[in-house]
């Protein structure tokens, strides 16, 4: 079985990381808060752990929304 | 014991917002937006929830442009310090309690929290505290950039034509800013449909929450990059820099929050949107109408308002002829139980409007947790005082 590949999405403080959960959620995306991985920088220490498939759907779900995000990393 | 001091703070707090409030304390606990651990993020999904519940309720766009503090009173604080300039002009009305009269006067003088030297002109409201928008708009100059107004009155309930001044202050360019401490949760709030800039709200009044919560509702056309933030300091974010964030929430929103807090202003915002702000007035202009009408039958007693339960919040102001407020509000509460405030409700403007400066008046404040039988007790308590004097 294939394993499933997660993506985080980073975000410049823990209210816009709950906004951008809220949009995702609402967009049917699955999501979990998580500290920032050890091996990446962020302003704030909570990111939004995705699925590396939802990537595209993601940004884009974001994008609409005006969500400002500091980035998105694939987590190997 | 009848509980009519809903104008100052509402009693009794809808079902869930103590149990919300205890559950924080003993389930959760955590600092929201600092840590990432598993009670920290539920900490911060319940502030984050209680954002998006102030926007439901006010038809607010952006959860992440509510400013969250400690009262409305702290909130116009910072609407006014934070955004005015020297030169420039404001536009009030003669109804305004304190929270927005102190820092007006204090920026008229130069001296407060801002950088001081504003024009200020206080339009007079007619004697039962009824705003006309035409003179607001006669008051308009070159540099006038803000109209800032209650929404209703603490005093006499009077509700203030804010949706009109809203459509000229967009003809005209200006901001506008709204104290809706009285209206919030009892009468209907639309900051798009009302076109309000700002809006102050709190939490402790009908919205169901506990005190110690509040906030700003910072519209579109107010860019936060001109608003200083009145306190500064750690926010949980860009925490490698010494300097403010610019963005909101956080740019306005420095040290721990009241989270506990804001977990039981959840709760009742979340009360209120079920029961609905339409039907919640219904309730409570039923009890003003009846409230009015009898207060009115009563030899010696005096209303003041416009008299129509239409044009006010459930707050009634009335006085018994040779009996001092502060003599009436003891008898009340001592003789029957009945709990209002009396005087001038921090509120020296609209009394002096209203034609009650110095003396202020005794203030009965109705929510739609009190009930038709309490009114009918406290028409005969008050009839019951006025046989007493000669």
């Amino acid at each position: 079985m294939m394993p499933r590949g997660y993506a985080v999405v980073l975000m410049y403080s823990t209210s816009y990381a709950l906004r951008a959960e809220s949009i995702l959620h609402r967009a049917g995306i699955e999501t979990k808060l998580v500290p920032v991985p050890r091996h990446l920088s962020s302003n704030c220490g909570v990111c939004v752990r995705i699925v590396q498939a939802d990537r595209e759907a993601a940004l884009s779900v974001l994008d609409r929304a005006r969500m400002e995000i500091e980035g998105i990393y694939d987590l190997e | 014991m009848i509980y009519f001091d809903n104008a100052a703070t509402s009693w009794p707090k809808p079902q869930g917002v103590a149990e919300a409030m205890l559950h924080f304390m003993n389930d959760v606990g955590a600092n929201p937006g600092r840590a990432a651990h598993r009670r920290a993020i539920d900490a911060g999904r319940i502030v984050y929830g209680a954002r998006e519940a102030v926007c439901e309720l006010f038809h607010a766009p952006d959860p992440l442009r509510v400013v969250f503090g400690k009262n409305v009173t702290e909130a116009l604080n910072l609407a006014l310090c934070g955004l005015l300039r020297p030169g420039d002009h404001v536009i009030t009305s003669s109804m305004e309690h304190n929270a927005m009269m102190r820092p007006l006067r204090a920026l008229e003088r130069g001296t407060g929290l801002g950088s001081g030297g504003i024009e200020l002109t206080v339009v007079r409201c007619s004697r039962d505290g009824r705003l006309d928008p035409a003179d607001v708009a006669a008051a308009v100059r070159p540099n006038t950039r803000l109209v800032a107004l209650t929404h209703a009155s603490n005093v006499v309930g009077t509700v203030l034509p804010v949706t009109e001044v809203g459509a000229l202050c967009r003809e005209r360019d200006l901001l506008l800013l709204v104290d809706a401490a009285q209206t919030g949760g009892a009468f209907p709030v639309d900051v798009q449909a009302d076109r309000i800039d700002l809006l102050g709200f709190t939490g402790h009044k009908s919205l169901g929450g506990p005190m110690g919560t509040g906030g700003l509702i910072v519209g579109e056309r107010v860019d936060e990059l001109q608003l200083d933030p009145l306190v500064r300091g750690g926010t949980g974010s860009r925490s490698e820099d010494e300097e403010q964030p610019d963005f909101l929430p956080d740019r306005c929103e420095s040290g721990t929050p009241n989270a506990v807090g804001l977990a039981g202003l959840l709760a009742g915002v979340r009360c209120v949107l079920g029961k609905g702000v339409g039907a919640i007035r219904v309730h409570e202009v039923a009890l003003a109408q009846r409230l009015i009408a009898g207060l009115r039958d009563i030899p010696g007693v005096t209303v003041y308002g416009t008299g129509d339960a239409e044009l006010q919040t459930a707050t009634v102001s009335f006085n018994i002829t040779g009996m001092a407020p502060s003599d009436v509000g003891l008898r009340l509460d001592d003789d029957d139980g009945i709990l209002c405030r009396v005087g001038l409700h921090c509120a020296p403007a609209a009394h002096r409007t209203i034609g009650t400066f110095p003396g202020g008046t005794v203030r009965f404040g109705l929510s739609s947790f009190n009930t038709a039988a309490e009114v009918e007790v406290a028409l005969a308590a008050v009839q019951k005082l006025t046989r007493e004097v000669e």
